[in-house]
């Protein structure tokens, strides 16, 4: 027992009492560094705020659903680029969610397994493309093959349908709305894939394995096993796509035609809040122009903040459930 | 941790080494002159070693980033009015002159080929005429074969004193256009296939793309781009093509003291070789800048090219500010801005 | 066995049916998804090849009309401003993925760190760069590639902490306990142990976030723009490689148009480079 007491020597003590100093001092720096995020997002939303503030004060919520933008007048609203922005990429979504899940089931259920590994990959190194890329490639390649082909095929088939004409009327130039909306659907097409197939490889092998002993097809272990099982994340991935897809930038503005113009036609240039931004942002000056643009960034960070908190708290459940069913 | 360290050294270094003694400028507006400037400052570097920084953002932009004061001169062909240079302390000179033209995507259609009046061109930006073989446009076009087909039209997605030149011209020939578009550097095109491009060159690159379309930019971008541009028929009834000679008349008879701050739109000019969308493009500055020595080596890049610039500019169909008026800048603008 | 003569075959002929419907039609998605995906790619290869030439890495941007011309100073700008992001990103994600890790484990204010961190990563690049605009380019009265750099680091950052978070809580808990258990102050533990045993995954996050910025264009829009010069001042408007592809690829000028094109397989190749070695890196250390 004396042993004990006499280990704790004065000097001992002194480079504990440093040592818990130093637990302290790194604690709270590591502490600062982990506060940057919220700081940042803090930082974001009120510098947002303080910017758009002459434009919601003088036509207050109005402008958000509001059809206008002349700058000569300075009177704006912000209906245009939102629906733009909400278009395209509900255009995408739409078209990018039924072929991710066909690649998600077919690289976890029917793909050779030799293959799996590569494709995979080359699904995720897809996803890091930058989002120049499909500008690019939807200018240059797309949009001439598209006012070609495909514009005067849409026309001449569901355009002839009552309802459904008024869709496809306009020039068929190979830009607007449903051009940028398949140009997006190109671009989050190999996130959505990735993550899905993420999710579907977390099933316990041992609830697939059971609906296959009592005789399921392949496609009924998808959709009545597979699918309810991982329906959170798979939600919950769609949405992160949501979210990359209301943000994009340079993919939209190369193709969606820069006009401020509302048209129910596809076939229709338009403009979202980011190519607005991008268009507009160098040349606006202090005044109604400048808070207008940034009341549509405003707008954009809202939507793509409760898009994404949704999509992380469904990740979330989604995960928990994991833990719980196994 | 050092390789980190002689990352940072490494770095400190270059970025010290490399910005020289030379000076550099930054300017930044209007994409109208972007093609001469840009050939000026690559002469003036090749001969004096100071660089000037040209960004084309269009002259909304121009005026916005030289009222920020982030650039040493903005660049715009929508002049500010004397009231306005007085109330920020600028003052304003034009600089070169060009000619704005409207261009055409159409199978078979040659530069020059097609003539337009006015108020039919007014028409066809406005989407009052939706196809190209409305009858007002053959009517003027005999013998050329005009598609059935709907016309698209190209426009400045940004603010641009190009689109103020243009729309100035259409707002004087056509009364419909004045009542329901008016001028500016942004209007709201009312057309239904309307399309909007960055900058000139993004008009001229939608033009070259879509099929039937029209747009208009400045003359350098068509003749470059072997674009199809359309004659016009001017003020005094004579349909003209645009070169630097119909430009040079359009403005030859301007009194550019005339306005404070020479803000002068040279659209709808009179005599029978006019160019009627003539414009110029203008240059803002500071009376009190906050980098005297850039502002002074501003000034003597305008006068190198003021004086050795003209064959570089009518190279590229601008017209280059006569002498006269050159010699009135020097002596009742540039000695506003205080340098020393 | 005698369940076999129940079986009613217009039923099992249907689910046989859907099956094989479902499958093909998966199996096609995954062709067209492919397909597309390749031909983009098989474009960017055809025509940035033809553009890539030693002078594209010597000459500057060539002005509008003029012949010829590079991408050197777009490039060096690019690598200026990633680097600087580098350098002001590591340290900050770093910590702070350390902080989430090593003290984070039951604090509220870690998860919501968490929480908007991840909203961050996925957050619109534009929006950042407005924010950048409004705090650095109109307080210091000027473009720079610093603030360029400021707004790239705002994107890398959320990606460095989630990778290294996550990076860290792979090492077992029982390497901590053994350092503890000689006496070492808990920032030893973290620094000197920890993060070493998780060095390459750390760096495999570096990675990803670097390739991930060296793409992004929007931030740089507003507050690095674009210089037509050779510069490596990184207090004045400094040329990079995505805004110069942005203005280039717009234009009616040919060689503009294919020096777009060279720059985009530039920032591609890089990307995709980056990510494969982040990949093989950390295949490396799970085996290990």
């Amino acid at each position: 027992m004396n042993d004990v007491d006499n280990m704790m020597t004065p000097h001992r003590q002194s480079v504990l009492r440093w040592q818990r100093w130093q637990d302290f001092f790194f604690e709270k720096t590591t502490m600062v560094f982990a506060l940057t995020t919220l700081v940042a997002l803090t930082g974001i939303i009120v510098s947002l705020f303080i910017s758009s503030w002459p434009v919601l004060h003088t036509f207050g919520f109005e402008f958000f659903y509001t059809i206008e933008w002349d700058i000569v007048n300075s009177k704006f609203g912000g209906l245009i680029a939102i629906f733009g922005t909400v278009a395209t990429a509900t255009i995408a979504i739409l078209i990018a969610l039924p072929l991710s899940f066909g690649i998600a089931v077919f690289l976890t259920e029917t793909c050779p397994m030799a293959l799996r590994r590569p494709l995979g990959t080359a699904i995720e190194l897809l996803a890091a493309v930058p989002s120049i890329i499909y500008g690019m490639f939807g200018l240059f390649i797309f949009a001439p093959l598209f006012a070609e082909y495909v514009q005067p095929a849409l026309a001449g088939t569901f355009g002839q349908v009552p309802g459904l004409s008024i869709l496809f009327t306009g020039a068929f130039n190979g830009i607007g709305i449903l051009a940028a909306g398949l140009i997006l659907a190109m671009m989050i097409l190999p996130f959505i894939a990735s993550v899905m197939r993420d999710v579907f490889e977390i099933v316990p092998p041992i609830l697939k394995e059971s609906a296959y002993g009592i005789g399921c097809t392949t496609w009924e272990v998808v959709t009545k096993i597979v699918l309810p099982y991982t329906k959170t994340g798979v939600v919950g991935g769609v949405m992160l796509g949501l979210g990359r897809a209301l943000g994009e930038t340079m993919a939209v503005t190369f193709v969606i035609g820069n006009a401020h113009k509302l048209s129910p036609s596809l076939f229709s240039p338009g403009n979202s809040i980011a190519s607005t931004l991008a268009n507009e942002f160098g040349e606006a000056e202090p005044g109604l122009h400048y808070a207008a643009l940034f009341s549509l960034g405003l707008a954009l960070f809202l939507i793509t903040l409760i898009v994404l908190s949704l999509a992380k708290w469904m990740l979330i459940r989604a995960e928990a459930k994991k833990g719980m069913k196994s | 941790m050092l390789k980190i360290k002689t990352w940072i050294v490494a770095i400190g270094l270059s970025a010290v080494a490399v910005s020289s003694m030379a000076a550099e400028m930054t300017g930044a507006g209007a994409s109208f002159p972007y093609p001469v400037y840009v050939k000026w400052a690559e002469a003036y570097k090749a001969k004096t070693g100071h660089s000037l920084n040209y960004q084309s953002i269009g002259s909304s932009g121009g005026i916005k980033q030289i009222k920020a004061k982030t650039v040493d001169f903005g660049a715009t062909d929508a002049p500010l009015t004397g009231e306005e240079l007085e109330k920020d302390g600028m003052v304003q000179f034009p600089a070169v002159i060009g000619g704005v033209v409207a261009v055409v995507n159409i199978d078979g259609i040659k530069p020059g080929q097609i003539r337009l009046t006015g108020e039919v061109l007014a028409d066809l930006f406005s989407g009052a005429i939706a196809k190209w073989n409305d009858k007002r446009v053959t009517d003027l076009n005999p013998g050329v074969a005009l598609p059935d087909a709907a016309i698209t039209v190209v426009h400045r997605a940004d603010g641009s004193g190009t689109t103020a030149v243009f729309t100035s011209y259409l707002t004087k020939v056509n009364a419909n256009w004045k009542s329901t578009v008016g001028e500016g550097a942004a209007v709201k095109w009312p057309a239904a296939s309307s399309v909007g491009g960055k900058g000139n060159e993004g008009v001229s690159a939608n033009v070259t793309r879509i099929k039937n379309s029209i747009g208009y930019v400045e003359y350098a971008y068509a003749k470059k781009n072997n674009m199809a541009h359309v004659n016009l028929r001017n003020l005094a009834g004579q349909y003209v093509a645009p070169d630097d000679e119909t430009f040079a008349a359009a403005s030859a008879s301007t009194d550019w003291s005339k306005v404070p701050g020479m803000g002068i739109y040279l659209t709808n000019a009179p005599g029978a070789k006019s160019w009627p969308i003539t414009g110029a493009s203008f240059i803002l500055m500071y009376k009190q800048p906050t980098n005297k020595e850039n502002a002074a080596e501003v000034i003597k890049f305008f006068d190198y090219a003021f004086k050795e610039g003209k064959k570089m500019a009518t190279d590229l169909e601008y017209v280059p500010m006569p002498d006269a008026t050159t010699d009135y800048i020097r002596k009742n603008v540039w000695n506003n801005v205080s340098v020393k | 066995m005698t369940g076999f003569s129940n079986m009613d075959p217009a039923i099992y002929a249907r689910r046989k049916r859907a099956n094989f419907i479902g499958l093909v039609l998966s199996m096609s998605a995954m062709i067209i998804g492919l397909a597309f995906l390749l031909w983009i790619l098989a474009i960017l290869m055809i025509k940035g090849f033809s553009a890539l030439s030693f002078s594209m890495f010597t000459q500057s941007t060539p002005a509008p009309g003029s012949e010829g011309g590079g991408l050197a100073n777009a490039i060096v700008g690019s690598l200026m401003i990633v680097l600087s992001c580098t350098l002001f990103s590591t340290p900050i994600g770093v910590l702070a993925g350390v902080y989430l890790s090593e003290y984070g484990d039951r604090s509220r204010f870690a998860a919501i760190t968490r929480f908007v961190n991840d909203i961050m990563l996925s957050a619109p690049s534009i929006v950042i760069g407005l924010f950048v605009y409004s705090l650095v380019v109109v307080s210091t009265k000027h473009f720079s590639g610093w603030a360029g750099a400021v707004a790239l680091s705002l994107i890398a950052i959320p990606v460095i902490v989630r990778t290294t978070e996550n990076m860290l809580k792979l090492v077992p808990i029982s390497l901590r306990e053994a350092t503890f258990a000689l006496g070492a102050p808990k920032w030893k533990v973290s620094i000197t142990v920890v993060l070493r045993a998780a060095k390459s995954g750390v760096m495999t996050g570096l990675l990803l976030a670097l390739a991930r910025v060296s793409g992004e264009t929007a931030p740089l829009l507003f507050t690095a723009l674009n210089n037509q010069f050779f510069s490596a001042d990184m207090n004045k408007p400094i040329a990079n490689l995505p805004v110069v592809i942005f203005q280039f690829a717009m234009s009616p000028y040919e060689n503009w148009v294919d020096l777009a094109w060279g720059g985009a397989l530039l920032i591609t190749l890089t990307v995709l480079a980056l990510n494969i070695v982040a990949r093989v890196a950390f295949r490396e250390k799970v085996s290990a």
